[in-house]
Parts: C-alpha cells; sequence; structure tokens
C-alpha cells in the first residue's frame, strides 16, 4: 500500500515536471500583481500573428516571443489594455486580436447569432400557432361524433 | 408551393459544400497572409544603421522614387530561393531595392552578401527587429512596396519570384512611377 502511495507520488511529480518543462516562455517581473494580472489577460487575449490559432501566451514562435516583450514594456510604461491592444493592431491589424473590436464591419459577427436566435424562436412560434389552430379544425362537429360512436358501437357488437 | 420549401436545407447545403470547397481550394499562402496594417500609411520613423559601415539612417532616406523593401536574414531558408531573383531584378530590371537585415547577425549578413552578391541598392540593419515589428513583419521573407513620397503600397509575404514580379509587384510599381529598364527591353523585344 505504501509502496503504490509512493509510486503514485512519483508519477504525479512527473506530470507536474512534464508541464514545468513545457513552459519554456521567458520571466517578466512586474511592480504590482495587478500588473501582471493585465500581462497574462493581453498575452490571453492576443493572437500570435504568425500561427494559426493560437494566443501569443502559449506560443514559442520568435514572434510571439516579440510580441510579449512589446506587452511587458507597455504596461511597465502604463498602458491600460486599449492602448496596448491598438499598439498591435496599428501594426498586425484585426487579425491579433481574438475578442473583435465592435464596429460596422464586426457587427455581424457580434450580433449574428443573436438574430438567427430570433429568427428561430420566431419561426417556432409560428409553427406551433398553426398546429394549434390545425388542431382546432379536427374538432367533430355534432354529426361527426355521432357517426363515430355509431361505428364503434357496430364494432363492439361484433 | 409547400413541396419547393423542403428544398430549401438542401441549397443550403449545396451552398456549404461550394463555400467551403472554395476555402479549401485557395492558395494556402493567401489564406495565411494577414491584411497589412500599415497599408498606404508612410513607413514607420526608424534609427537604425547601414548594414555596412554602421552610420545611422531613418526613415527618410527611403524617398524619392518606387522602390522594394525586401525583409531578408541569413537564418531564413527561403531568403535564399528569393536571392537570384532580387539579383536579377537589380540588374536587369534596374530596380531600386533596399534590403533590411531581420534579427540577423552583422558578419554572417555581410559575408552572405558577399558571397552571393549584393542585390541592394541600401542595406538596413535591424537586429532586434524593430522596424521589422513597426511594419508588422511576421515572417522572413517579405517584401514591401514604397512609393516616392515614402508610403507603404502594397505587402507580399513569401518568396519574390519572376511571376510574382511580373503579375504583382512589377504593376504596382509602375503605377506609382516606376520606369525602369524593364519597358524598353520588352520595346527592343517587340
Amino acid at each position: 500500500m505504501l509502496m503504490r502511495k509512493g509510486l503514485l507520488a512519483f508519477l504525479f511529480g512527473t506530470l507536474l515536471a512534464a508541464t514545468q518543462a513545457w513552459a519554456v516562455i521567458e520571466t517578466y517581473e512586474f511592480e504590482s500583481e495587478q500588473a501582471r494580472a493585465q500581462y497574462n489577460q493581453l498575452t490571453a487575449e492576443l493572437r500570435c500573428p504568425k500561427c494559426q490559432n493560437q494566443n501569443i501566451a502559449d506560443s514559442n514562435a520568435p514572434i510571439a516571443q516579440d510580441l510579449r516583450r512589446e506587452v511587458h514594456r507597455l504596461i511597465t510604461q502604463g498602458a491600460t489594455n486599449d492602448q496596448v491592444v491598438d499598439y498591435m493592431v496599428e501594426r498586425y491589424g484585426e487579425f491579433v486580436i481574438y475578442r473583435p473590436r465592435f464596429d460596422a464591419s464586426t457587427f455581424v459577427l457580434w450580433f449574428g447569432p443573436l438574430i438567427l436566435g430570433v429568427i428561430g424562436v420566431l419561426v417556432i412560434l409560428v409553427m406551433v400557432r398553426a398546429s394549434k389552430k390545425h388542431k382546432q379544425e379536427a374538432v367533430l362537429s355534432g354529426d361527426e361524433r355521432h357517426k363515430l360512436s355509431q361505428l364503434l358501437n357496430d364494432q363492439e357488437n361484433s | 408551393m409547400k413541396r419547393l420549401l423542403l428544398f430549401i436545407p438542401l441549397i443550403l447545403f449545396a451552398g456549404m459544400v461550394v463555400l467551403f470547397n472554395w476555402g479549401v481550394d485557395q492558395d494556402p499562402d493567401s489564406r495565411t497572409a494577414l491584411e497589412a496594417a500599415r497599408l498606404n500609411q508612410p513607413v514607420p520613423a526608424f534609427q537604425l544603421t547601414r548594414l555596412e559601415d554602421q552610420s545611422p539612417v531613418d526613415q527618410t532616406i527611403l524617398r524619392g522614387q518606387p522602390m522594394l523593401l525586401n525583409v531578408w536574414a541569413t537564418w531564413c531558408p527561403a531568403c535564399s530561393v528569393e536571392h537570384p531573383d532580387f539579383m536579377k531584378l537589380a540588374q536587369e530590371h534596374g530596380v531600386f531595392i533596399v534590403g533590411l537585415n531581420y534579427k540577423d547577425d552583422r558578419d554572417a549578413a555581410l559575408k552572405w552578401l558577399n558571397d552571393l552578391g549584393d542585390p541592394y541598392s541600401l542595406n538596413l540593419f535591424d537586429p532586434e527587429g524593430r522596424l521589422g515589428f513597426d511594419l508588422g513583419v511576421y515572417g522572413a521573407p517579405e517584401t514591401y512596396v514604397i512609393d516616392s513620397t515614402g508610403v507603404i503600397r502594397y505587402r507580399h509575404v513569401g518568396v519574390v519570384d519572376e511571376r510574382v514580379w511580373t503579375e504583382v509587384l512589377a504593376p504596382i510599381m509602375r503605377a506609382y512611377g516606376f520606369g525602369g529598364s524593364e519597358s524598353t527591353a520588352q520595346e527592343n523585344e517587340a
């Protein structure tokens, strides 16, 4: 039992070591925890220009290193998130931001799903209403009811 | 009429097949190419040195005629592929080419130009990639068309070869006043 625990601890330890080996990203010093949080947020939201789909926090590409260095430099100079993002977009275009900005060209991106959702709800409402109407039409008249009971009776007698 | 409505999903599906097929068929270079954020803007201000003698240069040197700015490095395999084409452009077509040596070693770069030939009328040395960063360079080689007032008119990402020059770069260069020796060569042939 003790052996097994030791083995488990060892295996778990190697797992931790493996993740540390992955994190080859350079370390930066920050004046405050707030600046560090800002750095972590920005590097998670900025996209590596060379990679197809990776943020600069995760990428080992030299260009991602450059972007991280610039983010760090701007933060230590006291730049706000918007200023850093503007700085990057000015150089690398809208591609570098994972959270698209709000303007005429991104209107469909932001509101497309909402508009489609509303259309979907409307379609369902119309269909439900139509089927209700249909049900009301299916109600039998007095004459028909009489006929039906007669038919049922016939079946029971036979 | 209601029957026809049943075909809507099929039509949508066919439309999506066409759209996705078009996406797959597209040239991978153009699919991964970023928009050039600096298009139609002046070359960003810079303070660099010349590769050869380390004398300082700034952005005002990129004026006076339409030119190509080629971002290259000795560590970049594709740069050696396009190097002979730039030699040809400089020697046979009379193109004014500026070389931006990007994140490279000065000695290695000088050796490269010495061994393979120097197609550049001006050699800028950018070891930290500062001008590269301001330009939005995300991978060498990249080639920019800069007009005579120092405004960026086009960016090509990847290797420049004969086809890229004649089909893409040359028409843009001509639109911004490039005469070159090419037009006369063509007239001679005709």
